[in-house]
């Protein structure tokens, strides 16, 4: 690990600012992936500002009927808050299939949407990774790519958001809180929020310098059925080849996101209209552009099949 | 320098003379590395409560709390696996969960109180998680046992909290400490040796789950 400066942050504004001030600045508040990264030099903050005193660390109500999850929220606590398992169980869902409980009790709401690839290339720094390392060229293009993305990726990168929490967000409509340096905020739809690679992989969200996530905002909830199924090598502690986040209506309408199939949570709001004509129909739209390669093709027909045990569970 | 065991010379004065001898084939190039002034080392003050009792140190704010137990407060009882959080052989108990030691730093730790294997038993008066480890050989050559130990303990807190898991049918009821929650549950422990079934039958028996 590389020296570095440390600061514990009075405040959002004020750790924002910090963090724009001094170039190779980083925030860490879990530290489950940063201090992975750092160990092995792939980051190598020369100033950390440690967030964990800032007081983001609360579920509240809205006035409109929904939910604000604190940055600080551990994972833990967020999949077993009451009101979550009870109108966003699809949120607890997907928390409860990521990581080791041990990573779960550190790890925050904010973190986990920011939290990088697990791309073997990426951690290989023996090996060019684009991500890692601007224009030293893509490893996995031609390398082992089963884990890695089957569509919006590009010539660049084929690597995948790991993220499980941030499926389930993407299905619930969340908002994603931040605050600037010179104290403005803003909500971004988490749609907008993560990047695909394009030219420019090492740019994985829309945050600006300095910005800070203060807190993820959920709307009203939406009723229905909620199912998060993560496949994946073993039953437990892996990340996932292909997950499947939905809502189910009664009357067979819903809402569905893909989960390690590309570098964000994949959403097409327009396949969701097949839904009532089945898997097959809602897979075909959700991965029309599909690009894979040889060795994660299978993820295509995964993701049909999963889908439809999804929707066959959610009948009841 | 020969690594042959000779007799009476036990694992531990084996494993440090093995290390003593890391140190000194990693030494060249850490005073390389500390030659450079934009990369000296960085350190801060911090206070910890382990075990109950309080510690006041200074620390290269690198240092991972797992890092300043074993090597600040020479509680080796906690071990270093993979020191990527992916083996649980770290796992101690800060503020009352367990986390992965190797990846939180100890600066970021100021008055946490941190419980390692040390703190909840001792040879003459174990934890009863540690008299089943024993009673049901939950362990083979051991080097994972204060993690799993640990993390043990703590699942068996996390299920009487209500906390749910990824095998918890319904998330409206509280979760029943059976089976096939602690297992899931104490994925994040791995063992070499594949002790993992007595592992399971030394929690069953402290949360009183039938056999």
């Amino acid at each position: 690990m590389k020296p570095f400066r440390y600061e514990r942050a009075s405040s959002p504004t004020a750790a924002a600012a910090a963090a724009a001030a001094s170039n190779g600045a980083k925030f860490i508040a879990g530290g489950t992936n940063l201090l992975d990264l750092m160990k092995l030099q792939i980051e190598a903050p020369v100033h950390l500002i440690d967030i964990n005193g800032l007081a983001l660390d609360r579920i509240e109500a809205t006035p409109e009927g929904g939910l604000h999850i604190g940055a600080l929220v551990r994972n833990t606590d967020l999949a077993a808050d009451e009101r979550v398992r009870r109108d966003y169980p699809l949120l607890s869902r997907a928390l409860l299939a990521g990581a080791s409980g041990q990573l779960r009790n550190k790890a925050t709401t904010a973190g986990n949407l920011l939290q990088r690839t697990r791309c073997p290339y990426f951690y290989d720094t023996n090996m060019p990774c684009n991500k890692r390392m601007p224009g030293s060229g893509c490893s996995a293009l031609e390398g082992f790519s089963r884990s890695l993305a089957v569509i919006g990726g590009s010539e660049a990168c084929i690597a995948t958001n790991p993220s499980d929490m941030a499926v389930a967000m993407r299905v619930l409509d969340a908002a994603i809180a931040t605050v600037k340096p010179d104290g403005t905020t803003r909500a971004i739809a988490i749609a907008d929020f993560h990047r695909l690679p394009g030219d420019t992989p090492h740019m994985e969200t829309i945050l600006t310098s300095g910005e800070l996530i203060t807190g993820v905002t959920l709307p009203k909830p939406v009723g229905g059925t909620h199912i998060y199924r993560k496949v994946r090598d073993r039953a437990s502690y892996a990340f996932a080849l292909i997950s499947v986040g939905a809502i189910v209506q009664k009357d067979g309408t819903g809402r569905v996101a893909l989960g390690g199939v590309a570098h964000k949570p994949w959403r097409v709001e327009a396949a969701e209209a097949e839904m009532p004509r089945g898997a097959k129909a809602v897979a075909a739209r959700l991965l029309a552009d599909a690009n894979p390669t040889k060795d994660n093709a299978f993820k295509l027909k995964l993701v049909e099949r999963t889908l439809g045990s999804v929707m066959t569970e959610a009948k009841g | 320098m020969s690594h042959r065991i000779e007799p009476g010379v036990n694992r531990r004065q084996l494993l440090l003379s093995t290390t003593a001898c890391a140190a000194l084939i990693a030494e060249p190039r850490l005073s390389w590395a500390q030659a450079s002034s934009a990369e000296a080392p960085v350190t801060a003050p911090v206070s910890l409560i382990v075990n109950g009792k309080a510690h006041d140190l200074t620390l290269d704010t690198r240092t991972t709390l797992l890092d300043a137990l074993r090597e600040h407060l020479h509680l080796s009882g906690t071990k270093k696996g993979c020191d990527h959080g992916q083996c649980g052989a770290c796992t101690v108990i800060v503020d009352g969960r367990r986390i992965n030691s190797c990846l939180t730093l100890a600066v970021m730790h100021q008055n946490s109180e941190v419980t390692t294997i040390e703190g909840l038993g001792s040879p003459s008066g174990m934890h009863p998680m540690q008299a089943a480890f024993v009673k049901y050989d939950g362990y083979q050559c051991g080097y994972c046992t204060p993690g799993q130990v640990c993390s043990a303990v703590a699942v068996i807190e996390e299920i009487r909290a209500g906390i749910p898991s990824h095998v918890t049918d319904d998330l409206a009821t509280p979760p029943r400490p059976t089976r096939l929650e602690m297992r899931e549950r104490m994925s994040g422990n791995i063992c070499r040796c594949g002790a993992y079934s007595n592992i399971a039958d030394a929690m069953a028996e402290v949360a009183g789950v039938p056999a």
